[in-house]
């Protein structure tokens, strides 16, 4: 299931050239945000918790997903060369499996480091804030990459509605409606990262059973599925 | 037969006419004729340039699935609105639930998702398909085509923005709210997204214009608004409950939408959306101001420095 050319290429092609810079600027700014916020206020526990929180799982770990994620297959497809390596003695849901495997090696590495960087540099893993967010980035890595490379198989416009999943659906919709938490990858996340530390602070409005049951299911369906859509890839010429 | 023929033929033609060649093939005159009709010129390619642009930002004139997210997000727009006028009409209210200024910042999610939608598919697929050297080729200049670009992508996002105010304030006259209140504010809200579409469309075009891949510009132009925003509003919401309300305006400078928010608050009779009320002074709106039109000057400079040259 895993094809290391394959997995080659698309490490190439994500991280190739200029990008692996311009994925790390995110990162970047977490830090840089981290060393001015405990230069402004010191160690304090719910600062961190909420820059962690608010800015890092929310907001910086969707956004590497979707590049990643979305990256990993979406150029190939809308340019075309994608059917030189359908072309190939190479199974489909091999490809997808070492296209994921990239995808959640590269968000990971992109999110969850520096979330335990930043969370060391801000309370200094006081309450086991900086080790609970980044179990949970690395549990949402899984979950994201999976679903935006579905994303990216199915549509042209898969960044876009990465996007909006991950910030009006999650962000917007996810603060005024209860019900939508329950449908979150973010919070799934936190459900497994509250386990983990038995903390006060992270909290999620998710069980942990359905949070794991949830992520499971997501993350191996839109795989199988991602596979499935690949099998039977129509290339659509530029609108 | 053609072999033989020519080999028969061969040797006279050689002795009678040594130029017998140059007769056989001659070019006929099959009426070709120079254009001596009107020539349109720079004004009108620049105009059809601006109005394709204009177009192909709500998805006018390409195929119905590049249609359905712009007008998607114009919708998610204006419902909003809508819904507020209805429930001012029948509850008679005195006053909208919102101000006219304040409707763009907490829509702020969908225009950003608008500019980071049409703005690539503006200028990054001219450079991936490589058509920017065939419009260079048009008596058009590289300022044409960049005032083009930059009106049509302000314009879309100008109506973006503008149609819901104008939603609201038709309904606030229907609700029989006091017009000069209404005016005024409905005036301000205009200049206030006047300038968001300005600054959003030149941020958008500088960031698309950079790749060719339009996923990754429209992640870029994404990650630039929304990330700044919420780095700035983290490190303010900090700021304010370490009590040092001084930094709270300041730290605006560093994300488009609290530049425009700071700016109508100092001269547009906005509330500020900054934790805790904490807007700019006048002074200190001067500043936003000079900030908002250094950025789109600077933007409207970098994008005619990114197409000197282009493809070549």
């Amino acid at each position: 299931m895993y094809d290391p050319t394959v997995a080659r290429l698309t490490y190439r092609a994500l991280l190739g050239r200029r990008r692996a810079l311009i994925l790390s600027a995110l990162p970047a700014l977490l830090i840089v945000l981290a060393v001015a916020v405990r230069a402004l206020s010191g160690a304090d526990d719910q600062v961190a918790a909420d820059l962690l929180g608010g800015f890092a799982l929310a907001t910086m770990v969707p956004i590497i997903g979707v590049i990643a994620g979305t990256g990993a297959i979406g150029p190939e497809i809308d340019d075309g060369s994608v059917v030189y390596l359908l072309a190939k003695p190479v199974k489909r849901p091999t490809i997808i499996c070492t296209k994921l495997i990239v995808a959640i090696a590269v968000t990971m590495a992109f999110s969850a480091i520096p979330t335990l960087l930043a969370g060391l540099i801000l309370n200094g893993n006081g309450q086991q804030i900086a080790v609970a967010y980044t179990v949970a980035a690395l549990v949402a890595s899984i979950a994201y990459a999976a679903m935006f490379l579905l994303l990216g198989t199915i549509t042209r416009h898969a960044v876009v509605f990465g996007l909006v999943y991950a910030l009006v659906w999650e962000a917007l919709f996810g603060s005024l409606v209860e019900g939508a938490r329950t449908l979150s990858v973010q919070q799934w996340a936190l459900a497994v990262a509250q386990k983990v530390t038995d903390g006060d602070l992270v909290t999620s409005d998710v069980g942990l059973p359905t949070a794991v049951i949830l992520l499971t299911v997501v993350t191996a369906g839109a795989t199988w599925f991602a596979g499935q859509k690949l099998r039977t890839l129509k290339l659509a010429g530029e609108e | 037969m053609a072999v033989e023929q020519h080999g028969a033929q061969a040797p006279a033609l050689a002795g009678e006419h040594p130029a017998r060649a140059g007769e056989q093939s001659r070019i006929h005159n099959i009426g070709y004729r120079s254009y001596d009709g009107p020539r349109l010129g720079r004004a009108y390619a620049r105009r059809s340039l601006y109005s394709q642009s204009l177009r192909g930002a709500y998805g006018l004139g390409r195929s119905a699935k590049s249609k359905v997210l712009p007008m998607l997000l114009f919708a998610v727009m204006c419902v909003p609105a809508a819904i507020m006028v209805a429930v001012a009409v029948a509850t008679q209210a005195n006053d909208l639930p919102v101000k006219y200024t304040d409707y763009a910042v907490i829509m702020q999610a969908v225009i950003s998702l608008y500019v980071a939608s049409q703005a690539p598919q503006s200028v990054s697929r001219d450079l991936r398909f490589k058509t920017v050297p065939l419009y260079f080729s048009r008596p058009i200049e590289t300022a044409d085509y960049v005032r083009a670009k930059f009106a049509a992508l302000t314009s879309a996002l100008f109506v973006l923005t503008a149609v819901p105010l104008v939603v609201l304030y038709v309904g606030a006259l229907l609700a029989e709210l006091d017009f000069t209140d209404q005016t005024k504010g409905f005036a301000q809200g205009l200049v206030s997204v006047a300038l968001l579409s300005l600054l959003f469309a030149g941020i958008g075009l500088v960031i698309s214009a950079i790749t060719p891949r339009r996923g990754f510009g429209i992640a870029a132009v994404i990650a630039v608004l929304t990330i700044s925003y919420g780095a700035v509003s983290v490190v303010q919401a900090i700021a304010d409950v370490q009590s040092s309300t001084g930094a709270v305006p300041w730290l605006g400078l560093f994300s488009p939408i609290t530049l425009i928010d700071g700016v109508q608050t100092a001269f547009l009779g906005a509330t500020s959306a900054f934790p805790g009320g904490h807007g700019p002074s006048s002074g200190q709106g001067v500043v936003y101001l000079l900030f908002v039109l250094g950025l789109i000057a600077g933007s409207y400079g970098l994008l005619m420095r990114r197409y000197r040259k282009v493809g070549l």
